[in-house]
């Protein structure tokens, strides 16, 4: 098992589940996707309403290794820097279709999780974190170090996204209503492939890891190849999210790769709730609102987040969402 | 009775200096229940855990249906036929009961299928319900393993290592801290697993394993020093000696 201090246990806690909550759980993909189809006119702007797209992506994503397995990485900025970087390098130095290039970042990015993955999973508890965090580190020196290819501490540029040829027609990709609806298809797409993983029996076997890796282990359960899985799926969905960024913002800055990015993906999760499917997208949401909103009032906006933060951790460990399904609703 | 199901040959564990068993060798055969006892620290839960490749032995070897285990990895183990439970209970506190025990089931079925919505194997749910209706669990089927009586957590971990369907089921003090009434339940369920498969049973409580036992291996200071029925244990002088004075209430 992890140590105690690092282990947020995200625990289905109800005896018996509430008619709501089975519902909520039964249709969370097509429930999630309309929720998706809103948010944008809900956001005070389009895009914040993209961003919330991409990190809730990305959270959710991360929650697959954090939440169900029960691993702390600091190290998955490393695949949404990843994922961002190849794309952006696949359409501006390469002239590659983005659809194309999209693909190429999210299969980079799968390996460079099944690379770290291999290495940091060999250790558990803090020390895991502590690998995935100096791999990831790494992955950023090796950005910075070579500026022919990402343009070092400028970021990467030059590979904007003017028009996207979908099925046929051509959508004007810099108005922000479609780029927010194209954009969405990924992150529905990322949703329901989670959701499947969660709903399959791979996922009551991490869950059982998370549970309690030694008796999973006793039933006959390949503990290392498990996490290696997970961890995997995990990366990729976050590198789908990288290169959703790098479509958005027609730029990768260096610090997607860095450990803050790493910590803000574990602070989204903690803040919806590492306990549900969809909580760690509240989180992603609720942290960018909180953002946009403070950003407004005070330069030091991150005090009154990470003041938030601290507060749920403390007093509402289950999260946003999590706390809203098991107290709210039963 | 026919070839021994397990045998272990000059098995040594040494953790740095200390040395938790030396030159262990023994047989079991098919179908009976054996007991293993001797005081604290007498290498009973380090043989357990040679025996279900929890640890590698220093040296010697242990032999399973005719195979050498060298290099078995833990979790193949239940795949060949050995399963166990845990002197400190052992299940998965947050899962439901009947999860723990279907995803026991799933381990012998898909383990790597990201894909398939895990509903659909229906045969494990089946499968899991005549475990739980094994040991008398069914009422408790949706309740969260964590909120149960400490006896049917015990039972509940029987569940999940029978699951399997082992040839051999190694359990470690099944009625570590439980009642007179609740010991008295887990000895039934004992019996009747006896009946289908090798128990081996590390226990404390003198009374249950004279009466369950078909045979008794006695571990001290990591050697085995006796080894018999429980009529020859009782009356062995060696094994007085070493008991003498702890007072377990047979000697």
């Amino acid at each position: 098992m992890t140590s105690p201090a690092l282990t947020v246990s995200p625990s289905a806690s109800a005896r018996k589940p509430a008619r709501f909550k089975s519902l909520v759980t039964k249709y969370r993909v097509p429930l999630s996707i309309l929720a998706l189809c809103l948010l944008p006119w809900l956001l005070p702007s389009k895009a914040l309403a993209v961003n919330v797209l991409i990190y809730g992506t990305v959270a959710v994503g991360y929650n697959l290794l954090f939440g169900y397995t029960g691993l702390l990485s600091f190290g998955h900025a490393a695949f949404v820097g990843t994922g961002a970087y190849i794309t952006g390098i696949a359409i501006g130095q390469f002239g590659v279709p983005w659809y194309l290039a999209v693909l190429m970042g999210v299969i980079g990015g799968a390996l460079l999780a099944f690379v770290m993955g291999a290495l940091s999973t060999r250790t558990r508890g803090i020390y895991f974190s502590m690998v995935t965090l100096a791999l990831a580190q790494l992955v950023y020196y090796v950005a910075l170090q070579t500026p022919s290819w990402t343009g070092g501490e400028n970021g990467l540029r030059g590979f904007t996204v003017n028009k996207i040829n979908l099925f046929g027609f051509e959508i004007n990709f810099l108005d922000p209503v479609n780029k927010y609806y194209v954009l969405m298809m990924f992150a529905a797409l990322a949703l329901w492939l989670v959701s499947r993983i969660l709903n399959s029996p791979f996922g009551a076997a991490i869950e059982a890891i998370r549970e309690n890796e030694r008796r999973a282990r006793t039933c006959g359960y390949n503990v290392e190849r498990t996490k290696l899985l997970s961890f995997t799926l995990s990366g990729t969905i976050c590198a789908l999210g990288g290169t959703m960024s790098a479509l958005h913002l027609a730029f990768v800055a260096l610090d997607s790769l860095h450990y803050l990015s790493s910590g803000m993906i574990v602070m989204m999760t903690l803040l919806g709730g590492a306990s549900s499917f969809f909580g760690p997208f509240i989180g992603a949401l609720v942290f960018l609102v909180m953002e946009d909103v403070f950003s407004l009032w005070t330069s030091h906006w991150q005090i009154i987040v990470g003041s938030i933060f601290v507060l749920f951790v403390l007093f509402l460990p289950k999260g946003i969402w999590g706390t809203f399904l098991t107290k709210v609703m039963r | 009775m026919n070839a021994p199901l397990l045998a272990v040959n000059d098995i040594g564990v040494r953790f740095g200096g200390f040395v938790a068993l030396q030159g262990v060798t023994t047989e079991f055969r098919p179908g009976r229940v054996t007991s293993i006892i001797g005081p604290n620290g007498a290498g009973k839960s380090t043989f357990f855990n040679v025996l279900s490749g929890v640890l590698t032995p220093s040296s010697g070897s242990i032999r399973f249906k005719g195979d050498d285990l060298k290099g078995t990895k833990q979790h193949e183990f239940v795949h060949r036929g050995i399963a166990r439970s845990y002197q400190i209970t052992n299940i998965f506190p947050d899962l439901s009961v009947h999860e723990n025990v279907r995803v026991a089931a799933q381990a012998s079925r898909s383990r790597y299928n990201i894909w398939t919505n895990r509903n659909k194997f229906t045969e494990l749910d089946a499968k899991a319900d005549a475990a739980l209706e094994a040991v008398g669990l069914v009422a408790k089927r949706d309740e969260t393993a964590k909120f149960l009586a400490h006896g049917q957590q015990r039972a509940l971990e029987i569940a999940i290592a029978l699951i399997s369907n082992p040839e051999v089921l190694l359990l470690d003090e099944p009625t570590a801290g439980m009642g007179p009434e609740e010991t008295k339940e887990m000895v039934a369920l004992l019996e009747k697993l006896a009946a289908e498969r090798t128990i081996l049973l590390v226990e404390h409580k003198m009374k249950m394993i004279l009466g369950l036992s078909d045979r008794i291996l006695v571990l001290h200071h990591g050697r085995l020093i006796a080894d018999g029925s429980p009529r020859d244990i009782q009356t062995d002088p060696e094994v007085r000696r070493v008991y003498l004075g702890q007072n377990d209430g047979y000697a």
